[in-house]
């Protein structure tokens, strides 16, 4: 266990982050406004050199009395979180700037939540758990209502905001039956307390269901899902591509490290909760889509289907399973900020829109966007050789080896009936008549982000071996 | 040899894919060139092999060129091979000839057509079939070849395939001949089963030991020699347009004339005859097949020379009276004149080509009227093809003078229908007798109705409108001089041919490639028939022209009185003896209920209805209750989740309890 000095060593890219954080935002504080630019500009950089610090050099260790853990798995979902924050931050200007809402606050807030989501993913204590949640949380209920004016922006805070404490109340009392049945909340005494016998205890369980389900809020899974809409269609749009990406690593992340290390020892237990989840949210998000019209909508019952798959790897509890994880996170990510760069390119006479009939003949008078689009489709209905195939692959690989058959058999099913809606985008940009064009916007960030995802969707089968390497390096942390 | 063989069959092959493939390319001029060329050439290396064969010593009377293996799967051992026996070099030259011919003939008949590569590829196509078919070396490649020609028959009836009635022609040619392909395949099955062999040399050699054997079929006891060889004769049957399967060929009428000549007359239609004479080592076992092909053929040389009488479109009255033809050659087989059968094919070709080319010429001529009603008086406009026409008619009612020289003298179809006559007659069986008569009646109408459409053609006014009649004209060299060759045919093939076929030399030049025992029988008795069986078919031949012309020259009232006094007779002739009908009723409109009531109640209803359409409609409906869910209320939202909570709870408390 790390000390003194080499807790902060430890903690060297969360205390630059806030560090960099707070500065930028007195800077903003004292030029105001005219500050947006820059401080935006400097966040991203701020975030990415966050995720540089995570391996200049990579340590692993415990740190502040046990309530800090670095490992390769956390430091990989850190990557992560912090990279697509920043990709979404840079995805948000050209939209915030046309609806006046590019205020200086909004980078700071970002920075904040990527914090708070750092520290959820290195919690190794149910104290430091709630804390970074609540951090990541609170940054993020202010981000969703952030175009203040607008009253699904509003509507879509307030919901997220009362629905999030709800959640983050269960997983609290969740918390406390555990620590009341453990006497701790140091998660390597809450394991050794099961294994000594408290695992039998009902109220450990009780403890379990309320503290998963406060996750499983955050990770949008069935039935703690039902917000998951509203914001996303409600959210400014690179909020919800924000939401759709980040939150979702870090709220995983920290299921991952709660469920295989603590909670180990109840195994029997959470599986059986989430195949429940993994099954109803791939159900849900396969049907409940199919009548949407709203493509922001229809994105958040794909993430609700998409963290089905995720949990099932979970549920299988293996090295493998993880490893899955690890790997679909990646790609999904990738995925969902590319799909949320096309929706903000698509404007009509200067205003957004955001309808799936918007995008008809979009082959026809934007055939770059069109193809990129093609392509997040397929690959989100998992067709091979793109990304999205490998790690459904993997998903179900896991979840077969561990005799998940059935559950696996049913996530197979769920993704032939997703794929009528990803096909369908396919089929209304490529084969529908063209009502008013969509105008033709210049390049900008949202398109490279768009191009970029595309390749590297497309082209991910010619080199799969790097992401292969890194998410079997963060699942072997978790069993040594 | 073995590459004039080669040339032979591939030639047409590779002129198709020339003409076929690149024909947007070359162009009409060219496709029509190669076509030509490659079938003109193929003619002549036919002839040459004809006469290496035919006239060869007698250990050099079979060659077969193996080309390389087809199928070699446990016992099945199936060649490509390229057997060229008498019987085969008859053929070539019959079907090289002819298809030269018509190919020629085609250049001046399709001139205004928009795709003439496509039909030049086509007949060239079907060419090197039948010339496969003929070629063949086992049942299989034979098979293979007999698909071929119903394909090319089927894309040449189809080939106006903007005309409705084309289509629907060719739809039927295709499925009249699946029922004889069915045959033709279950005959093959049977075969291989009983002899482990589909070459021709195995089966002939094996055939006497399984002529006593028995076998099941249809949960009966049969014979397996006779199974075999009827099954093998159904085949015969659908594509030889004998009695029963013969409803297609009228309707393939709907093709350009020159298929009908090339396909509907000269070769593919005798594919049937060529078959059980290659296969005669086995037919000449079973008594009981062969008397099946004496009557089924002496029924369709009868049954089709009735309706041929009544008809008015030329190339139906033409198309009858191929299939009355195919008659008079099987029942020849079937008393075991397999070489006379042979000998009228060979003949038959010649005049019946020269017919239908003749009667495309009068077609042409009258810019496409095909109901003789509508014509009269062409002689005028086209003096050279009523000349060739008056050739081809007397040749197909068999004119010429028995006894005298020998053999008599006469046109090419009085030699050959003569023999096969005599050799009915000559069999001393009841089925050959009947054979007799019936064909006896048919030459009678065969001259009746040929006379008939020259009458009508030809002679008298002309009953068509007057704007036809001005751009009535001869028919331009290029399908002149096909008539020319084949008039010459009809003229002259059987006088020169009658000696090599079915007179004194007929075993020298057969060799081994017919039956020998059978043959050698029946044409003895046939050249010692009494003399008036000798002479009756030409006083039938000629009292039926003459009748004709009292009918549509004389007095052209009686045709209308002749109904008048018969009409349910007319009718029922009109009418084809109501095949079409009957087999409306029995196959085609019960056929067409089942697949309905499979289609709408078994397809749509049951199967799409649960499963794709069932499963679709569930999700929809399932996605819509979802959506409901999807309130908006966060009362709502709250209450989901603490109900999820609640429930798995519960769960647990009651797995533990």
């Amino acid at each position: 266990m790390a000390t003194g000095i080499d807790s902060w060593t430890l903690a060297r890219p969360e205390i630059f982050l806030a560090a960099a954080t707070c500065l930028l935002l007195i800077w903003g504080v004292v030029r105001g406004e005219r500050s947006v630019n820059l401080v935006s500009g400097a966040t991203a950089l701020a975030l990415v050199a966050t995720a540089a610090l995570l391996f200049l050099p990579f340590r692993e260790g415990t740190a502040f009395a046990s309530l800090f853990v670095v490992d390769r798995l956390t430091a990989t979902m850190k990557a992560l979180v912090l990279v697509s924050s920043a990709v979404a931050l840079l995805m948000s200007r050209a939209y915030f700037e046309k609806v006046g809402a590019w205020r200086f606050e909004y980078p700071i807030l970002l920075a904040l939540a990527a914090l708070g989501m750092m520290l959820m993913i290195s919690a190794n204590d149910l104290m430091s758990v709630y804390v970074g949640l609540e951090l990541q949380s609170l940054a993020l209920y202010v981000v969703a209502s952030f175009q203040r004016d607008d009253a699904r922006s509003t509507e879509a805070g307030v919901k997220y905001f009362v629905l999030g404490s709800v959640a983050s109340g269960l997983l609290l009392f969740g918390a406390s039956l555990i620590y009341g049945y453990c006497g701790s909340t140091q998660f390597a005494r809450i394991s050794q307390a099961l294994l000594e016998g408290r695992a039998a205890e009902l109220g450990v369980v009780v403890g379990l269901v309320f503290f998963v389900t406060g996750l499983a809020f955050k990770v949008s899974a069935v039935p703690f899902h039902m917000w998951t809409p509203d914001v996303y269609e409600g959210a400014p749009t690179p909020v919800t591509a924000l939401f759709a990406a980040a939150p979702k690593v870090a709220a995983i992340s920290l299921l991952v490290s709660v469920l295989m290390g603590p909670f180990k020892p109840l195994f029997a237990q959470w599986q059986q909760i989430l195949v429940a989840a993994a099954v109803l949210s791939m159900l849900l998000g396969a049907v409940a889509a199919i009548r949407q019209t709203n493509i922001k909508r229809l994105m958040a019952y794909s993430s609700i289907g998409n963290v089905g798959y995720i949990l099932l790897g979970l549920a299988s509890g293996t090295e493998k399973g993880v490893q899955g994880v690890v790997f679909f996170l990646a790609i999904y990510v990738v995925m969902s900020l590319g799909v949320f760069a096309v929706i903000l390119t698509m404007q009509r006479q200067g205003k957004m829109v955001e309808e799936i009939a918007d995008l008809a003949g979009l082959a026809r008078t934007r055939p770059m966007i069109a193809f990129a689009m093609l392509l997040f489709m397929f690959s989100l209905a998992g067709i091979p050789p793109l990304a999205g195939f490998w790690g459904k692959l993997y998903i179900f690989m896991a979840a077969i080896e561990a005799k998940l058959v059935i559950p696996a058999v049913l996530g197979v099913l769920c993704s032939v009936v997703a794929s009528y809606y990803y096909l369908r985008i396919v089929k209304v940009m490529y084969i529908d008549e063209p009502g008013v064009a969509l105008d033709r916007t210049p390049i900008g960030v949202n398109a490279i982000v768009a191009g970029v995802g595309a390749a590297v969707v497309a082209l991910f089968s010619l080199l799969p071996q790097p992401l292969g390497t890194a998410a079997a390096a963060a699942a072997k942390g978790l069993f040594p | 040899m073995d590459l004039a063989v080669k040339l032979i069959v591939f030639l047409p092959l590779l002129a198709a894919a020339i003409a076929g493939l690149f024909c947007r390319v070359i162009g009409d001029r060219p496709a029509q060139f190669v076509t030509c060329a490659a079938l003109l050439a193929a003619a002549v290396l036919s002839c040459w092999v004809f006469v290496r064969i035919g006239f060869g010593p007698a250990d050099q009377k079979l060659v077969v060129v193996k080309l390389s293996t087809w199928i070699g799967s446990g016992t099945l051992d199936v060649d490509w091979a390229l057997r060229i026996d008498t019987l085969t070099a008859v053929m070539l030259v019959v079907v090289t000839v002819v298809s030269s011919m018509v190919h020629v003939y085609s250049v001046g008949y399709m001139a205004e057509d928009a795709s003439i590569p496509r039909f030049m590829a086509y007949l060239s196509l079907f060419t090197f079939f039948m010339l496969m078919l003929v070629t063949s070396d086992n049942l299989v490649q034979m098979f293979f070849g007999w698909e071929g020609v119903g394909l090319a028959s089927y894309l040449l009836i189809g080939f106006w395939f903007d005309k409705p009635s084309a289509n629907a022609a060719a739809i039927k040619a295709f499925l009249v001949n699946r029922v004889g392909d069915f045959g033709f395949a279950l005959g093959i099955f049977a075969v291989w089963m009983l002899t482990g062999s589909v070459s021709f040399n195995e089966i002939f050699a094996k055939a006497g030991d399984f002529a006593k054997m028995n076998i099941q079929f249809l949960g009966m006891e049969l014979n397996a020699l006779t199974t075999c060889c009827l099954l093998l004769f159904v085949g015969a049957m659908g594509k030889s347009a004998q009695l029963g399967l013969h409803t297609w060929l009228p309707d393939a009428m709907e093709g350009p004339t020159p298929v009908s000549a090339l396909i509907h007359a000269a070769t593919m239609v005798t594919a049937g005859v060529f078959m059980v004479a290659r296969l005669s080592p086995l037919f000449e076992l079973s008594q009981t097949a062969l008397a099946v092909v004496t009557l089924v053929g002496a029924a369709t040389a009868f049954f089709a020379a009735t309706v041929g009488l009544t008809q008015f479109d030329i190339k139906r009255v033409i198309a009858y009276s191929t299939c009355s033809q195919l008659g008079y050659m099987f029942f020849a087989c079937g008393v075991g004149a397999y070489s006379a059968a042979m000998f009228h094919l060979m003949t038959h070709a010649f005049f019946k080509a020269l017919l239908f080319l003749g009667a495309g010429s009068v077609i042409h001529c009258l810019h496409h009227e095909q109901d003789m009603r509508a014509m009269g008086g062409v002689r005028e406009k086209a003096p050279q093809t009523f000349a060739l026409m008056w050739v081809g008619t007397l040749a197909l009612a068999g004119i010429g003078v028995p006894v005298i020289l020998g053999h008599g003298l006469g046109f090419a179809g009085f030699y050959s229908k003569d023999i096969i006559l005599e050799a009915a007659f000559g069999a001393h069986s009841t089925v050959g007798f009947v054979a007799f008569w019936l064909g006896i009646l048919g030459a009678f109408m065969t001259a009746f109705y040929s006379a008939r459409l020259m009458f009508m053609t030809f002679y008298g006014k002309y009953r068509g409108d007057h704007h036809t009649w001005d751009h009535a004209h001869e028919s331009p060299p290029s399908m002149l001089i096909p008539l020319y060759v084949l008039g010459l045919g009809a003229v002259f093939a059987g006088i020169v041919a009658y000696n090599w076929f079915v007179g004194d030399s007929w075993q020298a030049f057969w060799g081994k490639s017919i039956a020998i025992a059978s043959t050698k029988e029946i044409l003895h008795h046939a050249h010692e028939v009494p003399l008036w069986v000798k002479v009756l078919p030409l006083v039938m031949a000629l009292s039926g022209i003459a009748l004709s012309y009292l009918y549509y020259v004389k007095s052209p009232d009686l045709p209308a009185r002749t109904i008048a006094a018969f009409p349910s007779l007319h009718r029922f002739f009109f009418n084809k003896w109501f095949f079409d009908e009957l087999y409306d009723r029995l196959f085609v409109r019960p056929s067409l209920a089942l697949g309905k009531a499979l289609w709408k109640k078994g397809d749509v209803a049951i199967i799409d209805g649960v499963g794709p359409d069932g499963i679709a409609a569930g999700t929809q409906g399932f996605s819509s209750v979802l959506s409901r869910f999807q309130s908006g209320y966060l009362y709502h939202y709250a209450f989901a989740m603490l109900v999820g909570v609640a429930g798995l709870v519960t769960y647990f408390l009651l797995a533990k309890g």
